[in-house]
């Protein structure tokens, strides 16, 4: 029976509306009271019903809740023969917790899309080699997975056989699909987009890229600071408060009326869901644009960062070195770019690849005799002769004379901040080569973004020359930048900043700067979403596209300043409405209703709004 | 002690978590310090003693109240 009314609560709330513009047409229309007196009774009781069931429950826990006053303060009304009012109080509760309803799923619904994506089944190899399928909680590590076109990959896995392409949008934020073959790393919760594959699990649930995300958004979007537990405090403490407050007035001035409509405000609704509906849509706006939040202690330090450090390779950079500058000390210049293909073909250095990208399609020799110089570079035996590439330690140790031409050339390359790479042949200089990290698309105009979010100083430590660095922070603009430093020297830097007070956020790519990540008051990781990106940090980007860093900060700016919007409406409706029972001649059981429930949707409402925030410049 | 995740339907009343909350503390077994009521995602967490209780008496006493249970997984703890 109790279950039964409950799940009719939205038909309760429709037949009592009906019922009240009957009573009130009877009333005032033909000035009939008896008549208005049975249909407004009927819509009292009918919509208490439900109320007050959800109000004993309360009381068995021993929990004074909300239902609770509503129930007594309507039974009040009632017995002062007040039916308009507890019809009316009553049908506005109802209609009120419909309404939220709605719209709370509303401001859920970026994270629930986001949940939603998850993989729900596999097609799993069983004894006989035939592919079953099941729940994708049946996966175990090792087993066997067939994808096809169209589907989702089910756990994080191995390709073991076929090719095709997957969207791996949910884990990097790229659009554009990767092909996949023998041996590639798929993801959980990736699209396949074409072709069909056959996958090793090599990670299931929540252990899964995907999972962890999911989890860290879950844990995120009910994550409280320390102002919500205060005020979750008050909140429990202030219904049972205002229950024995119009005991009080009650047993005083024996006015049914001023106590029962002092109940009413008994519960500080928009306080308790005014912070959470902005944390929710806050960080549901961020999910949708591959930004993830870890909660709204997050939010807040987040949003009144003062200075940014960035961790200069990998964040401000592409990350891939290019050549710039050649310079060839002879005559038969394929030569000596054929000698130094070959050489640096072999290796996997960063500048050697580079190099080869950079001088192409060109004939190669066999190279022998490889001997790898620490710290300096590679002198090995190619057609006959001895080819030494390296720095110009390297050409030192090698008894090259360096010309009068190449020390100014060297000069001129380290200059624009060029790594050097020379090649000597027999021990003569043939030919000089700068190489340089290339500055990421737009990074100079979102850093301009961010001083316009009002962060003060933009700094960049980096572990290249400092020639380099000076280089990029003149180019981008930005407060301060150090070359040279070691990771410890990182961190020891950041150490004074939060010394000097500066709320520091560190932007690195969670790879080698975890320290960093962790002391910063807040760690951004950038790139890929990787597993110890998601778990040192406070902030993950999923995406390696910069702009997405200047959306974070506008982002925790609007949601934080939405929860203190919040809190003001809530607590500023809370103060009028008692201000005004207390003071005020117009206050009534209805109004006050109308004013509390108006309060919590308009705190929804203006939560809602940052689903659709978007940086304006 | 087992540990449980507890999906309900949508909570949306400011005072649903109260009273869920004060519905599972009163039951015996279930850890009171570990139980978290997670408003926006609609949850429950909580540890509990399954020689004392079992996953059906905790949403026995959720339902009770009037709320539905989706689903709940219980891991070791």
């Amino acid at each position: 029976m109790q279950r039964f009314i409950l799940k009719r609560k939205n038909h309760i709330t429709l037949i009592s509306a009906i019922l009240i513009v009957i009573g009130f047409i009877a009333k005032l229309g033909f000035k009939n009271e008896t008549a208005a007196t049975l249909p407004l009774a009927i819509a009292s009781l009918l919509g208490l019903a439900p109320i007050a069931i959800q109000a004993y429950q309360a009381l068995l826990v021993k929990v004074v809740s909300i239902d609770v006053l509503v129930t007594i303060a309507v039974i009040g009304a009632f017995l002062i023969k007040n039916l308009e009012e507890s019809a009316i109080v009553t049908f506005l509760f109802l209609f009120g917790s419909f309404l939220e309803q709605r719209t709370l799923s509303k401001t859920r619904s970026a994270i629930k899309e986001l949940t939603e994506m998850a993989p729900e089944s596999a097609l799993k190899q069983v004894e006989n080699g035939e592919f079953e399928e099941v729940d994708v909680d049946e996966v175990d590590v090792g087993d066997i997975l067939l994808v096809k076109t169209g589907a989702k990959v089910p756990v994080d896995g191995t390709v073991l056989k076929g090719e095709g392409h997957i969207n791996e949008a949910s884990i990097t934020g790229e659009a554009a699909a990767v092909g996949k073959k023998k041996g590639s790393k798929v993801y959980a919760g990736t699209i396949l987009e074409n072709g069909t594959i056959q996958i090793i699990a090599d990670r299931v649930g929540e252990d899964t890229t995907f999972g962890k995300i999911i989890e860290l958004v879950e844990k995120a979007q009910d994550s409280k600071s320390e102002a919500e537990r205060f005020i979750d405090k008050f909140s429990k403490y202030y219904t049972p408060v205002v229950l024995v407050l119009s005991a009080v007035v009650w047993i005083f001035s024996r006015n049914t009326e001023l106590a029962i409509t002092m109940l009413v405000l008994g519960c500080p609704g928009a306080l308790v869901i005014g912070v959470p509906v902005s944390n929710v849509a806050g960080i549901g706006n961020g999910a949708r644009h591959g930004v993830l939040l870890k909660g709204s202690e997050v939010i807040h330090d987040f949003s009144r960062t003062d200075t940014i450090v960035f961790d200069k390779t990998g964040t401000l950079t592409v990350g891939k070195p290019k050549v710039v500058d050649m310079q060839i000390y002879a005559q038969n210049s394929d030569e000596v770019l054929a000698y130094l293909a070959s050489v640096e073909g072999e290796s996997d250095h960063p500048l050697a690849k580079a190099i080869v990208e950079h001088i192409g399609n060109i004939k190669l020799y066999s190279v022998e005799k490889t001997d790898v110089i620490k710290g300096g570079g590679v002198v090995a035996r190619v057609n006959g002769h001895r080819v030494a590439v390296g720095n110009v330690f390297l050409m030192e140790q090698e008894n090259v004379q360096l010309s009068e031409k190449a020390l100014s050339d060297i000069q001129r390359f380290e200059n624009v901040g060029s790594s050097l790479v020379l090649t000597a042949i027999d021990g003569q200089l043939k030919a000089l080569v700068g190489i340089r990290d290339q500055i990421r698309p737009k990074v100079a105009e979102n850093l301009k973004k961010l001083k316009k979010l009002g962060v003060k100083s933009l700094v960049v430590l980096s572990g290249d020359n400092q020639k380099a660095v000076d280089l990029a922070a003149q180019e981008l603009g930005l407060t301060k930048a150090y070359g040279g430093m070691l990771p410890k020297d990182k961190s020891e830097y950041i150490e004074k900043l939060k010394d000097e007070g500066k709320i520091v956020a560190f932007v690195g790519d969670g790879v080698n700067d975890s320290p960093s990540l962790a002391l910063a008051q807040i760690g951004i990781a950038m790139g890929n979403g990787t597993d110890v990106a998601i778990e040192t940090s406070d902030v993950v980007l999923m995406n390696s596209e910069f702009d997405r860093l200047p959306h974070a900060l506008g982002l925790a700016k609007a949601t934080a300043r939405n929860m203190r919007q919040n809190i003001i409406i809530a607590v500023g409706v809370v103060l009028v409405l008692l201000a005004s029972v207390l003071f005020g001649e117009w206050m009534n059981m209805s109004i006050g209703m109308l004013v509390h429930e108006a309060s919590i949707l308009a705190v929804i409402i203006n939560g809602m709004r940052l689903l659709r925030y978007r940086l304006k410049y | 002690m087992k540990k449980a995740t507890i999906q309900l339907e949508a909570l949306t009343c400011p005072s649903c978590i109260q009273k869920i909350e004060g519905a599972i503390k009163a039951l015996e077994g279930v850890d009171k310090e570990s139980t978290d009521v997670l408003f926006n995602s609609s949850k429950v967490i909580l540890n509990f003693d399954d020689e004392k209780i079992t996953i059906n008496d905790i949403e026995n006493a959720i339902t009770k109240m009037g709320y539905e249970v989706k689903k709940s997984r219980v891991k070791d703890k």
